[in-house]
């Protein structure tokens, strides 16, 4: 497989966001991902949605996607045009969700603590290297597993099991 | 090396032996949980896999209850799909209308969860069923849509904590405060991707209604599941209920811990989550006065008879709600109303002036049935006090038991019950 590179702008978040505040309950009365992804971490910061560009990185600290199991949260994000999410760790049913409907996630302290906000930075997903390249900075995370690499290839884990 | 009751379980899911934590395993899985926000996106994707029909039609449960009574065209349209669907694949497990309850409360009252299966739901309260001895965990919609096609589910065994719950429990302590505690004790991730398996003598003491509550708020710690030691209130509790066999596992005297807490009950007092995590626990009358608009009484977490017992006794005491007070009571299935209804308490709820709605978990994820407004503070006996949780990003939830929140409801401010 050919490298797979993720590069964007980086929009920064503390510990324990969670699926609340990444698509608040009051939008899950639809699936379709360009409807939630207008309403996307609109409790944390309602400005997000106007800022993301496609191909931009969400970077948090502890717990990420904590709360709910809704599907609607990494939907949201991917759907908002974020490429990949940078935490110090995740919650669990978030990391399967994530994983599953092919929204690439990494869990990396050393990145988390050198990115600000603002950044640009690329990710090389099966090297598992993040460069900032605002800081002319490198730092490393554990490479993307090729079948999950091939799930984000299918659009998500059904795709993917169906081929 | 033993194993935990955990990995007991889980083992004989895989036919295996033996299996230890950090191993990736794929056990079959007794029920599939998904409810009205969740069926629709699982019921798409198993769509797109291919296969026509479900594992096993006996094995799925789609239980309606987040946004109904229908809150709008959307929700309703979604129910719909779901009703659709669960036709088609002839579900016998369908719940919506007359006979539905908030999913956690519904599966054990019904028997169609058991001691010793392993579920798994696209709910992050499934974890709640641990009360009965048996493996359950929330996982994402794709999650159930692969298992609904395969009945089947991907884990890595979790490392487990052992929670040994000693001492005394002081007047008024419930499962509830018992849980608020640890989640305050260990952090919103203080148990992440971890299993936490409650012992100890104080466990004796918890009716299978504080086993469930306990049980259903290990998520609000990172855990995979929480657990309890199934015994002869498991017993008395399940063996008129259930639909299937069941079987109850123990752990091993040498099974395995990460980590292993001594929770000296005596020392825990009706705690309250203050805003906006649910490790921000502290004890109730350790608060200082404050205000609220609502209270809230049901939910997973808080809406069975057991709770509405307690509640309804204190009220009764208090006489009427705060006129301040927006109280609402929801009963988490028709069998708690029902159960309610005949040992008068919802005449008690009535003539104190709350409001007592279908069940419903409603204003729980901010659904419908009492959104708050910007600056409204909410009294509630749910799991999650996050950021907009009921409603407008500038409300605020406080957790708290039945009686903090019968308290509350008469007194207008946060109060603990001894102040009736």
């Amino acid at each position: 497989m050919s490298d797979m590179i993720l590069k964007g702008v980086v929009h920064k978040y503390g510990s324990n966001v969670n699926t609340d505040e990444i698509i608040p309950a009051r939008y899950l009365n639809t699936t379709d991902p360009a409807i939630l992804a207008k309403y996307c971490m609109e409790d944390i910061d309602k400005d997000f949605v106007k800022k993301v560009k496609k191909g931009d990185i969400i970077v948090a600290e502890n717990n990420f996607g904590c709360g709910s199991s809704r599907e609607h949260a990494p939907i949201a994000i991917k759907a908002a045009g974020v490429s990949a999410v940078i935490a110090n760790s995740f919650a669990r049913i978030f990391f399967r969700n994530a994983i599953n409907i092919g929204l690439p996630i990494l869990e990396s302290p050393d990145a988390v603590k050198a990115i600000k906000n603002g950044d640009m930075i690329e990710i090389n997903l099966n090297q598992g290297i993040i460069k900032n390249i605002t800081k002319n900075e490198t730092y490393k995370s554990q490479p993307f597993p090729e079948f999950m690499q091939k799930i984000i290839k299918a659009g998500g884990l059904l795709g993917y099991i169906k081929k | 090396m033993g194993s935990t009751i955990t990995e007991k379980i889980l083992a004989a899911h895989c036919g295996k032996k033996v299996v230890e934590a950090g191993e990736f395993i794929e056990p079959k899985v007794d029920i599939v949980l998904s409810n009205d926000v969740t069926a629709p996106l699982a019921i798409k994707e198993f769509r797109k896999s291919g296969v026509k029909k479900v594992f096993d039609k006996n094995k799925i449960a789609l239980v309606m209850d987040h946004f109904t009574p229908n809150k709008d065209i959307l929700s309703a349209e979604h129910v719909k799909f779901v009703r659709e669907f669960a036709k088609e694949q002839k579900i016998k497990h369908y719940y919506e209308g007359g006979n539905v309850g908030v999913e956690h409360a519904l599966l054990p009252e019904k028997g169609i969860v058991v001691p010793g299966d392993v579920v798994i739901g696209a709910d992050s309260h499934t974890c709640t069923y641990g009360a009965l001895g048996a493996f359950s965990t929330g996982v994402g919609s794709t999650d159930v849509a692969a298992a609904m096609a395969t009945g089947k589910v991907w884990f890595k065994v979790p490392q487990s904590i052992k929670f040994v719950l000693k001492g005394k429990l002081n007047k008024w302590v419930s499962g509830k405060d018992i849980i608020l505690y640890i989640i305050g004790l260990i952090g919103v991730d203080g148990a992440l991707y971890q299993s936490m398996e409650f012992t100890g003598e104080i466990c004796k003491k918890l009716t299978m209604a504080d086993r469930f509550t306990i049980a259903n708020m290990a998520i609000e710690a990172g855990g995979k599941n929480g657990i309890f030691t199934p015994d002869e209130i498991t017993e008395k509790y399940i063996a008129k209920r259930a639909q299937r066999k069941y079987k109850f596992y123990a752990g091993d005297k040498d099974a395995k811990y990460a980590k292993t807490f001594e929770i000296d009950c005596s020392k825990i007092y009706p705690q309250v989550s203050m805003p906006f995590l649910p490790s921000n626990a502290k004890a109730a009358k350790d608060v200082k006065k404050t205000y609220i608009d609502q209270v809230v009484i049901g939910s997973c977490t808080n809406g069975r008879i057991e709770d509405l017992r307690v509640a309804a006794a204190i009220i009764k005491k208090g006489k009427k709600v705060n006129p301040n007070v927006r109280t609402l009571i929801i009963p988490a299935t028709p069998d708690v109303y029902s159960q309610a209804l005949a040992e008068g308490l919802m005449k008690t709820f009535m003539d104190a002036g709350a409001i007592i709605s279908a069940p419903t978990c409603g204003p729980c994820l901010g659904g419908h049935m009492g959104i708050l407004a910007s600056g409204e503070k909410c009294v509630a006996t749910t799991n999650r006090n996050f950021v907009g949780r009921m409603g407008h990003v500038k409300s605020e939830v406080i957790l708290a038991s039945p009686a903090v929140a019968a308290a509350s409801a008469i007194k207008g401010y946060i109060a603990t019950p001894d102040e009736i």
